[in-house]
Formats: structure tokens, sequence, C-alpha cells
């Protein structure tokens, strides 16, 4: 094999009173790539001011696809000039690559721009109708949804325990280590902040009632809530995504399988059941970390961190942690799977709506906290 | 210049304790068209696989272009990889480009060409391969099976490879579009010298394309030669594949008329 670069495409031209001979050298091929377009451009311009033109190939090591094209764009290029020009000493393959990779001038763009206001209004339009049909997407896939919880509870048999207890285990059982981590961590950091901010005012026991406070009403559940948007929320958009990428939602259709049924309904429910029992671990967790902490920095002993943790939090105060678990849940797997099937062809869209159903998650989870803080700050429980 | 353009010696392919592929050989020379047959599972896409080096092998010897691919250079094998191109068998177009930008993807990739003459050269390889111009613009999820097939080949074409590696080319194709498609890679083979390895169970593509034939069967390449050779084979994967009922109905245009076929077929039962 010659190297490319001995070998680059090139022509001379030999004049004869009006008619001119193009005598073509080297490899007219893509590899030559700048070389190949540049000695094109030349090439229309070789013959200007004759009459006629002969194109001589004898000289060309090879040709491909890329070179004819350009070669026959410059034949006519010359034609377009009033240089009747025309091929000669083709070998018979370079004569069917010629023919097969005519020169054939682009089709005119979609001529007229369109005016920038007009662009503006389209893309408010049709963004302002991309809203609508979002929402009533949202509303048939929630009737969906409630119509197909209704079936099942109607008739269990239509439930789904095997695949419900499979999702569990990926959701709550595998999620265990990191949820444990994070709230013992957190509680860590929450005790000792508060024991060293508290010092001051020669209250640093009181870090012991601001940890239990903290971490069983707000910080579990928030924390636990947003790890599991994050860790399980996107697994099942990326689940469903691709199941409909691949057309594998379809087929459950087809057979008369509910999707919402089959795929849907045991992931909601595995996530309901599986967010308050993590909770439940990340509260012990962080209480741990509280309590480790306590020791280390103020020398409190699990004993006395024990009852002062007692006398300073109620059942109420585990319970409004926890009454939260299942609705952050549910609207973890809504949003998950509502975005899961909007999934489209491509790989992009699918990373968009991963993105979209984990920052929407989680922002949703932090919204229904507030409304729930709110709420129970009024009943004053 | 007559050496193979692929030359496998030896090649060993496990998948943990199952055996794919057991001391296979296989040479394909220069503009040879290869037809590739096998039992499914048998391992034709492992074969293809472990070629283009997506699939570690156990032992063996690769050489592509004269060269032993364990022992190239990055640098080396880039330059390797252009002179090649791939369809896979689902197209493996790129979901989130337009069918151009997939075209122009390895263009973009390996050469400087100024984006009017890329813009040229993709509707060139679309007209090539028999796909409208207004598909251009299109994502391959909006686009028919038969036109992703299409498309994927106008990619692999894209650099104008001197050898092409398809995998099933012409499955899910309309037999006119199957037939087009062979005119074509006949077309590129005659003119450009193409060299190309083909997996392929289109009995019409391996009678009217393929200048030889291997089948793989047990690991090994059981058979590698002209049709004839297939035809006179007494191995019983070979002769159920090519004297079957689906085959007897296509026999060589230039032996029989096909009705003579069909006819005299259905005198002799088998």
């Amino acid at each position: 094999m010659s190297k490319p670069a001995e070998n680059l495409p090139d022509f001379s031209v030999e004049r004869d009173g009006s008619s001119a001979r193009v005598l073509l050298r080297g490899a007219w091929t893509i590899a030559a790539s700048r070389a190949l377009e540049r000695a094109a451009q030349k090439l229309a311009a070789a013959a200007n001011g004759a009459q006629s033109a002969e194109l001589d190939f004898a000289g060309v090591t090879r040709l491909d696809t890329a070179g004819a094209w350009l070669i026959d764009k410059a034949r006519q290029q010359m034609a377009a000039a009033g240089v009747a020009a025309r091929f000669a000493g083709a070998s018979a393959g370079d004569a069917i690559l010629l023919r097969e990779a005519a020169y054939a001038p682009p089709q005119p763009e979609r001529a007229g721009r369109e005016n920038p206001l007009t662009a503006l209004l389209v893309a408010l339009g049709g963004w302002t109708v991309g809203m609508g049909e979002e929402i009533l997407r949202g509303v048939s896939f929630l009737g969906e949804l409630a119509f197909n919880a209704v079936r099942v509870v109607a008739r269990p048999k239509a439930m789904r325990p095997t695949s419900m207890v499979f999702h569990l285990e990926n959701f709550a059982l595998r999620a265990v280590p990191i949820i444990a981590t994070i709230n013992f961590l957190v509680g860590c950091i929450v005790a000792q902040q508060g024991i060293f901010q508290l010092r001051r005012f020669g209250a640093s026991t009181y870090a012991i009632d601001m940890v239990g406070v903290l971490v069983l009403r707000e910080l579990g559940v928030l924390l636990t809530a947003i790890m599991i948007a994050g860790r399980s929320g996107s697994a099942i958009t990326a689940e469903l995504g691709s199941m409909k990428m691949r057309e594998e939602v379809d087929a459950l259709r087809v057979m008369g399988i509910s999707p919402m049924e089959a795929l849907v309904l045991p992931r909601l429910m595995a996530l309901v059941l599986a967010l308050p029992m993590l909770t439940v671990i990340g509260d012990f967790a962080a209480l741990f970390g509280g309590m480790v902490t306590s020791y280390f920095y103020n020398g409190v002993s699990p004993q006395v961190f024990a009852e002062r943790l007692q006398l300073a939090i109620g059942m109420n105060t585990y319970l409004v942690g926890l009454i939260k678990a299942p609705f952050m849940a549910l609207v973890i797997g809504m949003i998950a799977a509502i975005e899961g099937f909007k999934v489209e062809g491509s790989a992009e869209s699918l990373g968009r709506r991963v993105t979209a159903s984990v920052v929407n998650s989680i922002f949703m989870v932090i919204f229904l906290d507030g409304l729930f803080a709110i709420f129970f700050a009024s009943i004053n429980y | 210049m007559n050496e193979p353009v692929i030359s496998v010696r030896g090649l060993d392919v496990a998948f943990g304790a199952r055996k794919v592929l057991r001391g296979l050989d296989l040479d394909v020379a220069p503009g040879e068209v290869l037809g590739f047959v096998g039992g499914s599972g048998q391992g034709k896409s492992v074969l293809t696989r472990a070629i283009l080096g997506l699939n570690p092998k156990q032992a063996g010897k690769i050489r592509l272009f004269g060269e032993d691919i364990d022992r190239l250079t990055p640098r080396r094998h880039r330059a390797l990889e252009r002179r090649w191109g791939v369809m896979f068998q689902g197209g493996a177009l790129f979901s989130s480009l337009t069918v151009r930008q997939n075209i122009q993807a390895p263009m973009r990739e390996y050469l400087k060409l100024s984006q009017g003459l890329m813009d040229e050269l993709a509707s060139l390889k679309l007209k090539l391969v028999g796909l409208p111009p207004d598909a251009a613009e299109k994502y391959p999820s909006q686009l028919s099976g038969g036109m992703i097939k299409r498309a994927a080949l106008a990619r692999a074409l894209a650099l104008d490879p001197e050898l092409l590696f398809l995998d099933e080319p012409t499955s899910g194709l309309d037999p006119i579009g199957a037939a087009e498609f062979d005119d074509l890679i006949a077309t590129l083979q005659k003119t450009l010298g193409l060299t190309v390895f083909m997996v392929t169970h289109d009995l019409d593509s391996l009678y009217s394309i393929c200048d030889t034939i291997a089948a793989l069967a047990d690991g090994k390449v059981i058979a590698h030669g002209p049709l004839d050779l297939m035809l006179a084979s007494d191995h019983p994967w070979l002769r159920a594949y090519f004297h079957g009922k689906r085959a007897r109905a296509i026999r060589r245009p230039d032996a029989v008329g096909i009705e003579a076929s069909a006819a005299s077929d259905a005198s002799a039962p088998a």
C-alpha cells in the first residue's frame, strides 16, 4: 500500500488552441481530505477560457466515490462556465463509479428564513400546547393508575407479589448500607454542630434534643427520600424508558397486559413499602450517629443520651416523620413512571427523562415536606 | 498484494466455560465477497466481533491488511479502523444524531473537510444506498427498519473503506430492496475493489453476489469455497442449508429456470 502523502490528488493542464487536456494524477480518494477538496476546486477553473476539455484519468491511481463525485462536480462546473468537458481514459471500474456517483447539485434548502418574532411566537405556542399536553398526560396517567390500583384491590390475584418482592429487594434491602451510612453521618454532623453552638449558652446537653427532634421529624425521612429519588426513581425511569424504546411496553399491551399493572404498580407498591422501612433504619442510624458524637465531644454516655432523648421526644415526633414516607414514595414513583413513559426513540431523550425524573422528584419531595410541616404545625401535632 | 485482507489462525473465543470458536482458520482475499453462514448461535457474530476487536479472544492470531491486531500501537490501530466500514445488524445508528450527522460522524472524526463538502458527500451516500434526500434530517427513531439498514450502510461507506463488514445486511428488507442492496454491494465491490465480509442468511445474496461462502459449525469453518463446493458438500448441516425447501426455490439462474426447478422438486420428494 502506498502512502497517501506521495500520492495526493493533482492534475496538470495542456492547452491546444481552444481545447484543453487535463491530466489527472494521484489518488482521488477521501483519505486525502483537504488536498482532495482543494484539487477539486482548482480543477473546476482549470480549463477556463477553453471551449472543450478532456479529463484524462490515465494517471489516476485510485478513485473512490468522493473523488468521482468531486471530479464530476468540476466537470459540471466547467460546463456551466461554457467549457464542454468529457472524461477520457477512465478504466471500466472508474467509469461505473463516475456514473454511480454522478454529481447532483444539492436541493435548495427550504427557502427564506423565518421572521424571528414569528419564530418566537411559534416556539411559545408550541411550548404552551406541549405543557397542556403534558398536564393532560399526567392526569390520564393518574386515572389509569387509580383504575388499575382499584382493580388490583378488587381482584388481588392481579397483584404481582413476585415482582413486588423483587423490586422491594432492590429498592429497600440493597439501599440499606447507603441510607444507614448517610443518615449516620448527618446525625453526627447535626450533633456536633449542636454541641458547639449550644455550648456557648451552656446548653450543650440540649444538642441531644435537637438531634432527636430534627432527625425524627425532618431529616431522616427527607434524606432517605432524596436518596431513594436518586437511586430508585432514576432506575425506574431508565427501566421503563428503555423498555418503551425497545417496544417492550407495546408488546405487553398487545398481549392484553396493562403496563400500568405489570410494570408500574409493583414498583410503586415496593417503593411505598420500602421508604418507611428505610426511614426507620435511617432514623436509628442518625440517632446512633448523634450518640457517638455526643460521647466523643461532650462525654455523654449512651445511657444518659437515651434518657435525655426519652424526655425530648415522644411517639408523635417519630410518627410525624414516618407518616410522610409513603406519600413521598408515591410522588417519587409516579414522577419516575411518568417520565419513563415519556422516553422517545433516542438515547438522548432517555438521559433527559432520567434527569427530569430525579430533579422533579427531589423538588416535589422537599415541597411536600414543607406542606406537611405547615399541616402538622397547624394541627399542633 | 495478494496477501489476504483478513487472516484468522487458530482462533479460540470462549464465554466462561462455553467455547464458541475452537481453532478457527479463515482467509479473505482482497476484492473477495465472502458470505458467512452458520446456524443461529454458532458464533458468526462472535467471529465478526473478534475480528473487529470487540470480543476478547483466548488464543489465535488475527491479521488485518497484513498487520497483527494484537501488536498494533493505538495510532496504527486507528489508521486501520479507518480502512474498514462496519454495518451492525441492528444498524447501531447514533440515536441522538440525524442520519446526515450519522454519516458525517466518521468523516468529522478522521478527515478535515468543509461542512459544504461533507453535506454533499452525505447526500451522495444517501443516494447510493437508495434513501430519499429528505431522510437526511430524520432521526433514527423516525426511520423504518429497512431505512435504518440503508442509513447504516451509508455510514459504513462514509470513508470509502477498503473492507466492509456487514452483519445480516438484507434481513428485514423487502425483496426489491434486498436485490438493490445486493446490486449496490456488487457495484461498489467492482469499482472500489472492496473486500466484503458478510454474515448473511439471504440465499439470494449468497447466490448472486458472494464469490465464496464460508460455513461455520462446531466452532470451526467447515467449508470455505465457491457455491458449487457448498452444493457438493455432504456435511449434513450444509446439505440441509443448501438443499432445504427454501434453497430449492432459488436455484442459480444459469442452472435451471425457477418453474422447472419447482416442478422437478414437486415430483422428487426429499
